[in-house]
């Protein structure tokens, strides 16, 4: 009976972990999610045509996400605003608000440092919502890697116009 | 029906929260409380299993079985009590007739038609009797949801058993024209199965006048209860089919197990207030519909309604708002219940095969929301729903860039996009 009880005891804990909210994938988002949803951050759009803009354009309609990043870099290289739009998912408004948020006030290459799995811990993101948080990534790249060819460009016509 | 009101918009059991408004009717209907009224003695008084011969038990149980066969079930649709099998819902009913059908006459006949939108059970069974062998043949759609007739009437081959489709689609709502269907079944003698789960008890539905062989009804679909349906099986011309689930030979041995008879009062019930209800419920939820898509469609710009305009049925409202996703819309009415057509809401990430089979543009796909109005659907809650979905909609395309694009001019057709 008391071995009975012992094998039975791990069982019940195993069920009970098993229907405890966070397996509960579909049915409700996380309260950070939400938050970022209710409460977006940095919604919005800065001049493409600005030298000082990155911006980056990541996803398709078809697959039902498109993340626009834009960021704004001030002379000392550093991230001084940054600006998104998403069509997708809470997931995917969730993850590209909270990149925007924090590449603020970093160096471009701190923020490239910002990793998919970060968004996804942060926001508690399940398993099938971890693409959002990887195309938030991309799009941070994306962004980054805008600006850079922008600077470049920049550079090179300052040689050229010296010439 | 105050009782009724109460009871819905008490607090969640779950989430603390007050209780959405419920507009999924698709999904399932809330049991009306005439039909639960009906069941309740069956469960705790009159609780003899219908099969039991030697006693008043079993009799009474039997009797009430056979009422709700005979009167209700049978009546609604036209039949014989005698062509009434009782199943434990729709999933099942298709199940037995595809597979049932298709396995008895394999000898000869080893074709069988249906399809792309028809219900995943359906789908799926036509994908196991594949790998016994058959051939199935899945007909398109046009990009109006109805099928072509003359494809269909291609489509027939000499060993072609059994042609299944749906009468009214679950997603969109489109109304098939089953009478055409059925006539060219009969002259072809095709045996023609319809899972008329949407469609019974909402819409005037005739099985000799349609020359329907086969029909599947669902309890739960018509303010009955869960776990229970019903498969009408033709007895002139004969069906004759092989059952799935074998045992003690009820049901005329088409299908085996003690019929739940609470569960058959409720169908029988359920199917008796649909039948006298009919007209009042067709009119109220087509007032009800039309309401709610001039009120978005007036609000908004570029919504486009999947399906058929005209040849469907009203209550089953599937929008496409372009440029925002369907489950971030979702999240933002997050007091209605709704259900949505894209791929965030579907575990495999795919956006849904109906729409994907009317040729919905992929992104449309994904922007997908389907807006069910039945029985207990108030003007109240209506208005709600179409104000609440014109906010947020145009509060989700200020943050969308394919909005932004769009304003702007540009094609979103001549972009390369990255895929993923």
């Amino acid at each position: 009976m008391v071995l009975l009880l012992k094998c039975l005891s791990p069982l019940g804990f195993i069920t009970r972990r098993l229907s405890a909210p966070e397996f509960i994938t579909q049915c409700c988002y996380h309260k950070k999610v939400v938050d970022h949803y209710e409460n977006p951050r940095n919604v919005g759009t800065l001049d493409k045509q600005s030298k000082n803009v990155g911006t980056g354009l990541v996803g398709a309609p078809a697959c039902g996400d498109v993340m626009k990043l834009q960021i704004e870099v001030d002379d000392q290289g550093k991230i001084v605003d940054a600006r998104f739009k998403t069509f997708g998912c809470g997931s995917a408004i969730a993850s590209s608000s909270l990149a925007t948020e924090w590449v603020k006030g970093k160096s471009v290459d701190e923020a490239l440092m910002i990793k998919n799995t970060d968004i996804a811990k942060e926001l508690c993101l399940p398993p099938v919502k971890l693409h959002c948080s990887m195309l938030a990534e991309d799009a941070i790249k994306a962004a980054l890697a805008d600006y850079r060819l922008k600077q470049q460009d920049d550079q090179q016509e300052a040689v050229r116009a010296s010439n | 029906m105050t009782a009724l009101k109460n009871a819905v918009k008490g607090q969640g059991k779950i989430y603390n929260e007050p209780r959405p408004l419920y507009m999924d009717f698709q999904a399932t209907t809330p049991m009306d409380p005439r039909v639960l009224d009906a069941m309740l003695p069956y469960q705790v008084n009159y609780y003899g299993n219908p099969h039991s011969r030697t006693h008043a038990y079993g009799w009474e149980s039997e009797s009430a079985m056979e009422t709700a066969r005979k009167q209700q079930v049978a009546d609604l649709i036209g039949a014989d009590p005698r062509e009434i099998i009782f199943t434990s819902g729709a999933t099942e009913s298709n199940n037995m007739a595809i597979k049932g059908v298709a396995r008895f006459y394999q000898a000869k006949k080893r074709h069988v038609i249906t399809t792309q939108t028809e219900h995943k059970c359906v789908l799926d069974s036509c994908r196991v009797l594949e790998s016994e062998g058959f051939s199935i043949t899945y007909l398109p759609v046009q990009t109006n949801g109805l099928l072509d007739l003359e494809l269909l009437e291609a489509s027939i081959r000499p060993d072609t058993s059994l042609l299944s489709v749906m009468t009214i689609n679950n997603e969109i709502g489109v109304r098939q024209p089953i009478e055409e269907i059925g006539q060219i079944c009969r002259s072809k003698g095709v045996f023609f199965h319809t899972d008329a789960a949407q469609a019974v008890g909402k819409i005037p539905l005739n099985v000799t006048d349609c020359k329907i062989d086969l029909m599947s009804i669902s309890g739960h679909k018509i303010y009955g209860p869960k776990g229970v349906g019903a498969l009408y099986v033709r007895r002139r011309p004969r069906v004759r089919m092989e059952p799935i689930q074998n045992g003690g030979g009820q049901e005329r041995g088409l299908r085996s197990g003690t019929v739940p008879t609470p569960l058959a009062v409720g169908l029988g019930a359920a199917c008796s207030i649909a039948q006298h209800e009919m007209e009042y419920d067709h009119n109220r939820v087509s007032m009800l519909a039309n309401r709610l898509v001039q009120k978005i469609m007036a609000g908004l710009p570029d919504v486009i309604m999947n399906g058929d305009p005209v040849r469907r049925y009203p209550g089953c409202v599937n929008l496409s708002f372009a440029y925002v996703e369907g489950e971030s819309l979702l999240m933002a009415l997050k007091d209605v219940a709704l259900s949505s057509g894209s791929a965030c809401t579907s575990a495999s990430l795919e956006p849904s095969y109906v729409l994907r089979a009317i040729g919905a543009d992929e992104d449309l796909a994904h922007s997908s929301i389907r807006f069910g109005i039945g029985r207990f659907t108030t003007e109240e809650e209506v208005d709600y729903t179409a104000e609440k979905c014109i906010h947020q909609v145009s509060r989700l395309r200020e943050m969308s860039p394919l909005w932004e694009m769009v304003q702007e001019g540009i094609d979103l057709k001549s972009i390369k996009w990255t895929q993923h």
